[in-house]
């Protein structure tokens, strides 16, 4: 009775305390600009099944794919224990679902089997981390924290996995001697190797069996709260993100709205522009950005197939457009404690750009929309370059001097470079 | 492969003002115009569209930047008073179809002009060479031969990645039954050039290389006889990276339009 009674308020509280943070990360989520996202949803939904359920991108590169599919179908998966730990933890009961009989057998035995991929799974993305050390996975964007983060989420995987596996030959081994309250239920083609290094007495297993059931849902109670702290948070976001990803073809960039106004003001007279509403043109810092950018941040997992297929990181140059979703988080998440602690409105004097995305990695990029390509769930990084460069040149006329010398020219003679308009048509005179 | 240019050119204005109206108007774009190597491609371009007959006009000094570059490199401002004033001369001519030289000047009209009151059908000049192609008026016969050639064709951002366009300049050099062979990165895995996002314009940041040098080197593991382009700023790192590798002598670095013209005779 006291373990029920305990085991229900830790589950409230977990919840409670998610949704506490949930909401914050929400708050966060809303600094950003409106955008509206919410056409076509039929072809939304679509994408967000294709690319966020099936991992169509994912494919690409077939190695990692397949390690990652089957940690994340093992993670959907298992979680049906789940609502059968929650039963048993809130009811008092043991394998509540064991009157299922070879129903139950066979899905016991497909979480066994699962749990064991998800552990070698995990063990192979360890050692591609920490042993392998692609360069992918061992950036300087991911020292410190970063790299932290990677392994406890992979090392937790590994424990909770182990919990369960341990869990399933104990419970076999007492279902085995008839211990009272172990109802003969399950088949367990994984954990009965187990069962040799578990020791006899009964007493011993049982102690292992509630000390393993304990361990696996404390775990993952924990873990769904390390997830707002955490690059692990896209197995949530990945949902919203693909949903409100981008649809129009990658190579558009929006057209500021704010800007039409003026300039249709300047070409006609007689246009009366709309009660402009207040902001500067561009991005100078996170409040600047849309909701999407925002939501975008924290949904990135740190993968860095973006900054390995960007030619100007490939070539040597500072950009990596992982930092800037990484940074763009890690501003934002400033911001947010800014706020808890002396409301809205209070400027600590920082900015996204120069205190977070320096001007050299923003002039690197190319805009070739390949980081925006090999996001696996449709992550725009080159959207907030773009609101960052709009900053620069339209609040600072802060350009590279090229880059001035050939917004000039464009102005003066309708070219990016210092030809006279007049000889436009001289390629098809001269002979 | 003459790059001379033994037809008259139609502006809009002269058109008009016999009162024809053109099927399709050539959007040239500042490279095509400006640049000598670009404007061979745009030459050759009016070649075909002379050499199947297609009515088509270009708007000559009337053509102003389509505000690309100001736009990637931040400055909307510019990009929208380029946009809004060329708009109203399409507009002015009534103009329904256009070709473009340039992938960007592409990308822009198709897809950012129309929120700007300017709609129009936008194509690339590889699609139009593909659908010349599919509707028969245009085969690779009557001019060089590029039999058994090894040919790799580097995929510009805008037209690849940017509007999912990939086949189209694939198909008019299948016509030419030369080897193709595709580099490591190609299609939606393209490695940029280096020249978009108006890098175009401006020294590289600090860095071990230089992008072209990186693509470049990528081409060249094919071994081909030619590199195919699709765009003017393409052309310019292409070739440049060519030189670089002191393989000028062995590989050229031609635009699909260059390949048509020349398979063609025109």
């Amino acid at each position: 009775m006291i373990s029920q009674i305990l085991f229900i308020a830790i589950t409230l509280a977990a919840i409670a305390l998610f949704s506490f943070n949930l909401k914050k990360v929400i708050r966060n989520i809303k600094i950003g600009k409106a955008a509206d996202r919410t056409d076509q949803p039929q072809k939304r939904l679509m994408t967000m099944i294709r690319v966020a359920l099936g991992q169509s991108k994912m494919v690409v590169r077939p190695i990692p794919a397949a390690l990652h599919f089957v940690v994340y179908i093992g993670f959907v998966i298992i979680n049906i224990e789940v609502l059968e730990i929650m039963i048993d933890g809130i009811f008092g009961t043991h394998r509540v679902f064991g009157g299922l009989g070879s129903l139950y057998n066979f899905l016991i035995g497909s979480f066994e089997i699962l749990a064991l991929g998800v552990w070698v799974g995990c063990a192979i993305f360890l050692i591609r981390r920490n042993i392998l050390k692609l360069k992918r996975l061992n950036s300087p964007e991911l020292k410190g924290w970063p790299k932290s983060d990677a392994n406890y989420i992979l090392i937790t995987e590994i424990l909770l996995m182990s919990a369960f596996l341990l869990m399933n030959a104990a419970d076999a081994k007492l279902q085995a001697m008839g211990a009272h309250h172990y109802i003969t239920a399950g088949s367990f083609p994984v954990s009965q190797f187990l069962q040799n290094i578990l020791p006899a007495s009964e007493g011993s297993l049982i102690a292992i069996e509630r000390g393993c059931w304990w361990f696996h849902i404390l775990g993952i109670l924990a873990f769904l709260n390390y997830l707002p702290y955490s690059k692990h948070f896209h197995i949530l976001f990945a949902f919203p993100n693909t949903y409100f990803s981008n649809l129009e073809p990658k190579g558009e960039f929006s057209n500021m709205q704010s800007v039409t106004n003026e300039v249709k003001a300047m070409l006609d007279p007689s246009f009366t522009p709309p009660e402009a509403e207040a902001g500067r043109f561009g991005a100078k810092d996170v409040n600047d950005l849309s909701w999407v950018n925002l939501m975008n941040a924290y949904t990135c997992t740190e993968c860095g197939r973006c900054t390995s297929v960007c030619p100007a990181n490939i070539t040597g140059k500072l950009l990596s457009p992982r930092k800037i979703m990484m940074d763009t988080r890690d501003r934002m998440e400033e911001v947010g404690k800014n706020i808890d602690k002396t409301g809205a409105g209070f400027d600590d004097g920082k900015s996204l750009i120069d205190d977070y995305i320096t001007r050299e990695e923003i002039w690197a990029c190319t805009s070739c929309n390949a980081c925006v390509e090999a996001c696996p769930i449709n992550i725009d990084p080159l959207a907030i370059i773009t609101d960052l460069r709009r900053y620069a040149v339209m609040e600072e006329s802060q350009a590279p001097s090229s880059i001035n010398a050939m917004l000039g020219n464009i102005e003066n003679n309708g070219a990016p470079w210092k030809y006279s308009p007049a000889d436009r048509l001289n390629w098809a005179k001269e002979n | 492969m003459s790059e001379k240019l033994n037809i008259e050119v139609p502006t809009m204005a002269e058109m008009i003002a016999r009162g024809e109206e053109p099927e399709i108007l050539f959007w040239v774009g500042c490279a095509g115009s400006y640049d000598e190597r670009a404007q061979k491609t745009t030459r050759d371009i009016c070649k075909i569209l002379h050499h199947v007959g297609i009515k088509y006009a270009v708007l000559g000094t009337e053509e102003s930047c389509t505000g690309d570059p100001a736009k990637r490199a931040g400055n909307e401002f510019l990009f929208q008073m380029q946009a809004m004033t060329n708009i109203e001369v399409l507009n002015g001519y009534n103009i329904k179809k256009i070709v473009t030289g340039c992938p960007h000047c592409f990308n822009t009209i198709k897809n950012e002009y129309p929120g700007l009151g300017g709609s129009y059908e936008v194509i690339h000049h590889t699609q139009l060479i593909q659908d010349l192609i599919n509707e028969g008026k245009l085969k690779a016969e009557g001019g060089e031969s590029f039999k058994g050639k090894k040919i790799t064709y580097h995929d510009p951002c805008y037209l690849g990645r940017g509007n999912g366009i990939y086949e189209a300049p694939r198909k008019a050099l299948e016509v030419l039954d030369a080897q193709l062979v595709e580099m490591k990165r190609c299609k939606s895995n393209g490695l940029c050039c280096g020249a978009g996002g108006a890098q175009m314009f401006k020294e590289p940041e600090k860095g071990n290389k230089d992008i072209n040098i990186e693509r470049i080197e990528e081409a060249l593991e094919t071994s081909p006889n030619i590199i195919a382009a699709g765009c003017p700023f393409c052309m310019t790192m292409l070739s440049d990276g060519v030189k670089m590798k002191e393989q000028n002598q062995n590989v050229q670095v031609l635009d699909i339009a260059e390949i048509t013209a020349r398979a063609n005779g025109l």
